[in-house]
């Protein structure tokens, strides 16, 4: 059973020019779990995640990520910490100029500098064939499918064995078949790595299959929390809009 | 008493100020470690050999045209005899590095504003800072330490080419040797031509490189602002050559 909070924001606001995207936002993600933001497009939920991650500096509030303050950190301690976290982008950010096995293996060389050739060939094929595409290592990305980039971004992420995967929007743009492989997909890894995942999205199918808890990202708060059935019977009129 | 600035004006301003610093960050990242020398590598060969092609047949037909522009004029008053005196000055001194610089402001400075727009619109300049690495230093540094290394030796390279163009040149008209030809140019060159001539074209290079990379950078959402930034860097670049090129010439002037 879960217990220990990886991840606790409490305070949060960030805002840009007068549009205040988040004012007290508050949340934990409890180890092991899969906890699903869910919120309106343009609601803050990339800001969220980006401010959990570094890369957008809230304008107040505390974010400790694995017993870390996040605000406090300098560079070098920061990236440590991105060691520790995934980072799944919407787009993928696959580097357009490097092969499948170039694009897995730039986050490996950054950290971890003493590894021979062969035991980083051998992690990349381990991560390709984790999402099932080991036949795309010399593949550029341009030549790879939608739902291929995805894996692929997704195998680049799990090449650290992070303790937390932040996934941004992760069936934005697929087909529904393909939607349905990568939330699996995600499913798997989440038990097979024993991660902690918190995914950003506004795909009730991903929030059903993949969450064990939603939290409801309104008005630039944590409007409501529960897991899905418990959200799902809620009577609360902004609840039930993302339901109906 | 206020005065009011234009709009056009303070975004001038602003830009200036914010490329300025981008530059200053430049130096004070470019000197501190980690070194990204792997892929400065990759990007001198990028910018540097694989813009050699494009550089040596502009030079060529330069020299070439050049030298058949004032072969008439040369001959009416009687002193064709300093075309290859004339030529090697003309393009040693002033031809070749700015013209060099120029192409090489089309095509490096809008691919490197094209690929780092695009980088950041699909965001893979997030990516790279999360998978630990400082996307200025490997994006940035790398790339306008490549363009001021490499557009100095594109330029003397050019000015070989286009003085061989010049050769030709001449020959269409009489039989003169390569032999002959150089050592009329090189009789008539001093370090004063040469030196300042390739100093100023490091400023050049490193303003592409680095205007390159702000436009890239900074780059708006969307592929418009790819675009944009393309064509941006290619015109500030190209501006900044000639504002570049007359601070050289007028300090050129008060040193001799």
């Amino acid at each position: 059973m879960p217990s220990e909070a990886v991840i606790q924001i409490k305070g949060l606001y960030k805002s840009f020019g007068a549009n205040e995207v988040l004012k007290n936002f508050n949340l934990d993600l409890l180890r092991g779990e899969s906890l699903v933001v869910l919120g309106k497009s343009g609601s803050g939920k990339s800001v969220l995640i980006k401010c959990i991650i570094g890369l957008i500096k809230p304008d107040r509030g505390d974010i400790t990520v694995l017993g870390q303050d996040l605000l406090s950190l300098d560079h070098e301690e920061l990236d440590q910490i991105r060691q520790k976290v995934g980072f799944l982008f919407q787009s993928n950010a696959l580097y357009d100029s490097m092969t499948v096995r170039d694009n897995l293996e730039f986050p490996l060389r950054r950290h971890t500098i003493n590894l021979s050739q062969p035991e980083v060939d051998d992690m990349v094929m381990d991560a390709l064939n984790n999402v099932g595409l080991g036949h795309t290592v010399d593949m550029m990305p341009a030549e790879l499918s939608g739902g291929m980039r995805k894996r692929i971004a997704l195998a680049r992420t799990l090449i650290l064995r992070p303790e937390i995967i932040l996934y941004d929007e992760p069936t934005t743009g697929l087909d529904p078949i393909t939607s349905l492989e990568i939330i699996n997909l995600m499913n798997v890894i989440q038990e097979k790595y024993q991660t902690s995942s918190i995914i950003i999205t506004h795909d009730m199918k991903c929030v059903k299959i993949a969450s064990d808890r939603v939290a409801m990202l309104i008005d630039g708060t944590c409007y409501a929390l529960g897991t899905y059935d418990e959200l799902n019977a809620s009577t609360d009129g902004k609840v039930r809009a993302f339901f109906d | 008493m206020t005065i009011k600035i234009p709009d056009a004006t303070r975004e001038f301003l602003n830009d200036a100020g914010e490329l300025s610093r981008f530059a200053g960050r430049f130096f004070y990242e470019g000197l501190r470690p980690r070194y990204e020398v792997r892929e400065f590598v990759r990007q001198c060969y990028v910018v540097g050999y694989k813009s050699l092609p494009l550089v040596g047949l502009t030079a060529f037909i330069m020299g070439l045209v050049l030298t058949m522009q004032l072969q008439p004029t040369m001959v009416y008053y009687g002193v064709e005899s300093q075309i290859p005196a004339m030529v090697g000055i003309s393009i040693v001194r002033e031809i070749g590095p700015i013209l060099t610089a120029l192409i090489f402001a089309g095509k490096i400075g809008s691919s490197i504003g094209a690929e780092l727009g695009s980088m950041k619109v699909t965001e893979q300049i997030d990516a790279m800072e999360v998978s630990g690495t400082n996307p200025f230093k490997y994006l940035v540094v790398t790339r306008a330490f490549a363009t001021m290394l490499m557009l100095p030796v594109l330029v003397v390279i050019a000015d070989a080419i286009s003085l061989y163009g010049s050769f030709l040149g001449v020959n269409i008209y009489e039989k003169t040797s390569l032999l002959l030809f150089f050592r009329k140019v090189f009789e008539n060159l001093e370090y004063i031509d040469v030196v300042p001539a390739v100093i100023k074209t490091f400023f050049f290079g490193f303003a592409v490189g680095i205007i390159g990379c702000y436009k890239g950078y900074y780059s708006s959402k969307g592929t418009e602002g790819v675009g944009h930034s393309a064509n941006s860097a290619v015109v500030v670049s190209s501006v900044v050559i000639f504002i570049l090129d007359l601070i050289a010439v007028q300090i050129t002037d008060i040193l001799t």
